[in-house]
């Protein structure tokens, strides 16, 4: 192998008004010809500017590369003129987004796109470029591509979306392809599809890939070698296998430590204390330092530069963990913290708390008031489940598949068309306004986007205290105030954050006031959207810790949200796989990710990358889209994508069956 | 596409029939109507007879009815101080008014969008600047004064270009006549510089900030940094990729200005001493000439209508999502 991509003490700077930003502040690194370099840091580490500066697309102002150098294919990429990078551009090196939706030009079509890039670099006739741009699709594994050559890239998901995508990327035999998240929009099952596609590929062009991604499983699977990055700098490069079996800078370590899945179940994670720095302001000596366990005076006065500290091992640390003693690394396993005692009733004793009876909910689309065909959207289509008292139910499945409405219905955010919820005994809709509003403040919910979900004109004391303005009437002023503020300290903020407007907190911190302000009114059931799916790693780690101490302190409920498979085996007691508006498994979570009997629940488990990677990878990969819950298929609504799929199931939906104690499932060929 | 167009058309004639509410009831804002068409000394019998000449004693459903039927037809009754057909005097005025908002749009569309794309592209410069400072300043002066000062400057100091009156263009045009068009085109248009730009100097500078802030906005956009990643030079990746998709939004608000002009631009008539039909109105209202408001009325917001459903048109050309759905 050679050097394909030399990085060298790479610097850009962004100017903006409120001072410069040092999003690369040294970086270098190397890719060689065909090999998957895999870059891994938080939000703001510096893996995208870093990758974009390749093909010189930072935009300037208020971006600058003002030092370094980058070396492609023995070109200086930073001296090319403007001809020359056109032609490096699309031509060496082409790049992919993590944004389907959006990287993509809405008004062309795929054709008019795809052909753009042939004929740009290849001295070729229109029609031989329309050839190769059905090729190209065919290549990508896109379902009659001469047909889909004409169509608008609003007319195909975001699977296919991203396959295009792809296409266009390869199009031009590019030495180097730059995936930035090229998955992180996508469904896991859709996912899978996509990481096949790109590993074909790469070996049938013998690409080198620059892989952008903050997840964890994706690298494992993918990459040759790995390089963590934290605040503009790489504070490690490794091997894949070495990464994950010996991690030494203390960042990755508590990166890999973090995720959920790695330690023991039931147990705190481990976590990455205090939040990224802010880029405007960085710390002197190692950025990492005010967060790491290890750190000493000379941390906070050199820069520790990364060195080859074993063969194959670059590290930027003075105290990385070959260098430690074993005194030194014990701090480490206690922080972990101590395993939490399970005090809750046992679980034959639990009474079911919340029940959720033949839950249908429809949506109408219809173009206006003046006609346009109404289309139903079957989002939740007879859902029945019930949740125990002090139990974490989990919903999982991928988008569409109505686990969202679901939740939303539960705590009376939505009207149900059919069936009912019911909350301690008492049924939700139907019921007296009176019932209703205490069943509200029973009833909980925590979002998912820490951004939207927050009012950014209110102070977090209006936002965390206004459920008791309509549920407080029987509490005097002073009471209020000090039922906020120790709501505040349980979830691990301090009482002069409470004059602050949200946009003053990370994302974290924000969905601690989202979860301060479910608390507030001690409710016995919180539902919980997604709580983490917007936060770096590291955070979710301190955010998953958090809802699982205040619920064995308070006694909570939960209904859990997710597509991360992980986190939901991390939390859950029982899960269910929902899979466009029905539910197809319901298990003990051990017995749903141990035996998994449906083939979808099993096509899911085997979809999510594992961050390990030695994992052995039987994956059953899915093949299609998700069908579109407005024309939900006939019989069963898996049958389109199932590898069992038989006349019967076109023609019978399947019920949901007890076919083990607890353990429910719908399919007719279990 | 053509059920796009067809549900939009349906949407029009109700619009039109609101419309048509509306220009009915201004016959009733100042009383009964029937003491319009009587002189101040008319005995109660003739007052009688007069309201029931006029129908204004059936119910109000049947005396809408007719006026709806007679709208149809163009027919608003006849203009009770000049004494002839409403909607005559209103289309003779209408072309007067058609040019100078054609013009008005002209200046403010074909200076906007150069200048709007420019000051984006450098963003931060002095072009930019320079371009946002006119911006600012040409949507902050009253365009009445505008009026005056360029009537003042360019018309009484410099004695470049008449200052008030018209000469007629579009009736020539339609009547045929092109001769007659052709041989007054260059007066015709030295007396429409002046109004036209008075008229046009808002509309321009906010149109300039709207395609500036449309192409900001597009160029930030992921698909912009797909075409640079494929190699498509900087140029092309502005005036092909950013360009059609930073239009959708100006279209809608071009679409609008319009309408505004051709029923708004009373001022600048006045200022102008140009013969539109913003004058007439006003001057109907005043002498409670009612026939000439409502044909008037009905006339204007036929042809809102009508640039509506062009732009409604050119939507679905700038943009696939709507063709499609």
């Amino acid at each position: 192998m050679s050097t394909l991509l030399d990085i060298n003490d790479l610097e850009v700077r962004f100017y903006t008004p409120e001072g410069v930003i040092r999003a690369v502040d040294g970086v270098s690194l190397n890719l060689e010809r065909g090999e998957t370099l895999g870059v891994v840091g938080e939000s703001g580490c510096g893996k995208t500017v870093t990758a974009r500066s390749v093909m010189r697309l930072i935009p300037t102002p208020p971006g600058k590369i003002v030092k370094g150098s980058i070396r492609f294919d023995n070109k200086d990429v930073l001296a090319l003129n403007r001809q020359e990078l056109l032609a490096f551009r699309g031509g060496d090196v082409s790049m992919i987004f993590q944004e389907p939706m959006t990287s993509l030009n809405p008004v062309f079509t795929i054709k008019d796109q795809l052909t753009e890039g042939i004929l740009l670099h290849q001295d070729i006739s229109f029609e031989e470029a329309v050839k190769q741009a059905a090729h190209l699709l065919d290549l990508t594994g896109i379902p009659s591509a001469r047909e889909r050559l004409n169509s608008f890239p609003h007319q195909l998901s975001g699977g296919m979306r991203q396959r295009v995508m792809i296409a266009m990327a390869i199009s031009c035999n590019p030495k180097m392809l730059i995936a930035d998240e090229p998955t992180t929009a996508l469904d896991v099952t859709i996912q899978a599809q996509i990481l096949e596609i790109m590993r074909n590929l790469k070996s049938e062009f013998n690409m080198g890939i620059m892989l952008i991604t903050h997840d964890l499983g994706v690298v494992a699977e993918m990459a040759d070698r790995v390089v963590v990055m934290y605040a503009g700098r790489v504070v490690e490069i490794r091997k894949i296998r070495d990464l994950y079996a010996d991690a030494q800078h203390p960042y990755t370590e508590g990166l890999l430590n973090s995720i959920p899945g790695s330690t023991e179940e039931r147990k705190r994670l481990h976590v990455i204390k205090g939040n990224v720095p802010n880029l405007l302001d960085l710390p002197t000596g190692c950025t990492f330092r005010d967060r790491c366990e290890h750190a000493t005076e000379k941390c906070a006065v050199e820069k520790p530069e990364l060195v080859e500290v074993k063969p194959g091992a670059w590290v930027a640390c003075f105290n990385y963990k070959d260098s430690r003693t074993k005194d030194q690394n014990k701090i480490q396993l206690t922080s972990e913290g101590e395993v939490s005692i399970d005090n809750r009733v046992s679980k034959e004793d639990r009474k079911p708390l919340v029940k959720v009876e033949n839950l249908v909910k429809e949506f109408k689309v219809s173009g206006n008031f003046l006609g346009g065909k109404s289309k139903i959207v079957h989002a939740v289509d007879g859902v029945s489940f019930s949740i125990n008292q002090g139990e974490v139910f989990s919903l999982v499945g991928e988008s569409g598949c109505g686990k969202t409405t679901t939740g939303r219905l539960m705590v009376g955010l939505e009207e149900p068309t059919g069936g009912n919820v019911e909350i301690a005994g008492q049924h939700f809709y139907g019921a007296s306004n009176k019932v209703q509003r205490r069943l509200r403040k029973e009833a909980q919910i925590i979002f998912q986007d820490p951004y939207s979900s927050l009012n950014p004109r209110m102070k977090v004391e209006t936002i965390i205290g206004e459920g008791l303005r309509i549920h407080g009437d029987h509490m005097g002023r002073k009471e209020k105030e000090e039922r906020i503020v120790e709501v505040v300290r349980s979830v691990g903020l301090e009482p002069y954050h409470l004059p602050r407007y949200p946009h003053e907190f990370s994302g974290g911190q924000r969905q601690r006031i989202g979860i301060a302000r479910a608390l507030i009114l001690n409710p016995q059931f919180i539902v919980c959207d997604e709580p983490v799916s917007a936060l770096d790693v590291s955070i979710q780690a301190q955010i998953l810790n958090l809802m699982k101490d205040l619920q064995e302190e308070y006694n909570l409920t939960y209904l859990f949200i997710a597509h991360d498979l992980l986190v939901v085996k991390h939390l859950s007691d029982r899960v269910g796989v929902l899979y466009l508006g029905k539910m197809v498994e319901l298990a003990d979570k051990n017995e749903l990710y141990g035996n998994p009997v449906h083939p979808y629940t099993q096509a899911l488990l085997s979809a999510s990358p594992k961050p390990d990677p030695g994992a052995k990878s039987d994956r059953i990969v899915l093949t299609g889209d998700i069908p579109s819950p407005i024309n939900p298929p006939s019989g069963c609504y898996f049958r389109t994508r199932c590898n069992r799929a038989t006349k019967k199931c076109t023609e019978e939906a399947p019920k949901l069956m007890e076919i083990s104690p607890g353990h429910y499932a719908s399919c007719h060929y279990i | 596409m053509l059920r796009y167009i067809g549900r939009r058309l349906l949407q029009s004639v109700i619009v039109m029939l609101g419309v048509s509410v509306l220009a009915f009831s201004v016959l009733f804002l100042s009383g009964d109507p029937t003491y319009l068409y009587v002189n101040e000394r008319a005995s109660h019998e003739q007052i009688e007879k007069t309201r029931q000449q006029m129908g204004f004693d059936q119910p109000i459903y049947i005396q809408y009815g007719r006026f709806l039927k007679g709208a149809v037809q163009g027919d608003f009754g006849k203009s009770l101080r000049y004494g002839q057909p409403a909607m005559q005097l209103v289309l003779e005025r209408f072309p007067a008014t058609i040019e100078l908002a054609f013009v008005g749009m002209f200046i403010a569309v074909i200076f906007a969008i150069p200048l709007g794309v420019l000051a984006a592209t450098k963003r931060n410069s002095i072009l930019d600047g320079g371009t946002m400072v006119f911006a600012m300043v040409g949507q902050s002066i009253p365009g009445y004064w505008f009026g005056l000062m360029l009537i003042l400057i360019v018309g009484v100091y410099w004695k470049l270009l008449p200052i008030s009156g018209r000469v007629p263009l579009l009736e020539p045009l339609l009547r045929g006549e092109f001769g007659v068009f052709f041989s007054s085109l260059g007066q015709g248009l030295r007396h429409l510089i002046l109004p036209g730009i008075a008229s046009g100097i808002w509309s321009l500078s906010r149109n300039t900030r709207l395609v500036r802030s449309s192409m900001l906005e597009v160029l930030g956009v992921d698909y912009i940094t797909t075409a640079r990643a494929k190699g498509v030079a900087e140029k092309k990746v502005v005036m092909k990729h950013a360009f059609r998709n930073a239009m959708i939004p100006v279209v809608t608000i071009v679409g609008l200005e319009v309408g505004f002009l051709l029923s708004g631009n009373i001022i600048i008539e006045n200022v102008f001493a140009w013969p539109g039909i913003g004058r007439l109105i006003i001057y109907a209202i005043n002498q409670k000439d009612f026939n000439i408001v409502q044909a008037g009325v009905v006339l204007l917001a036929f042809f809102f209508v009508i640039i509506n459903l062009i732009v409604d048109v050119l939507y679905t050309w700038l943009d696939p999502r709507i063709r499609y759905n």
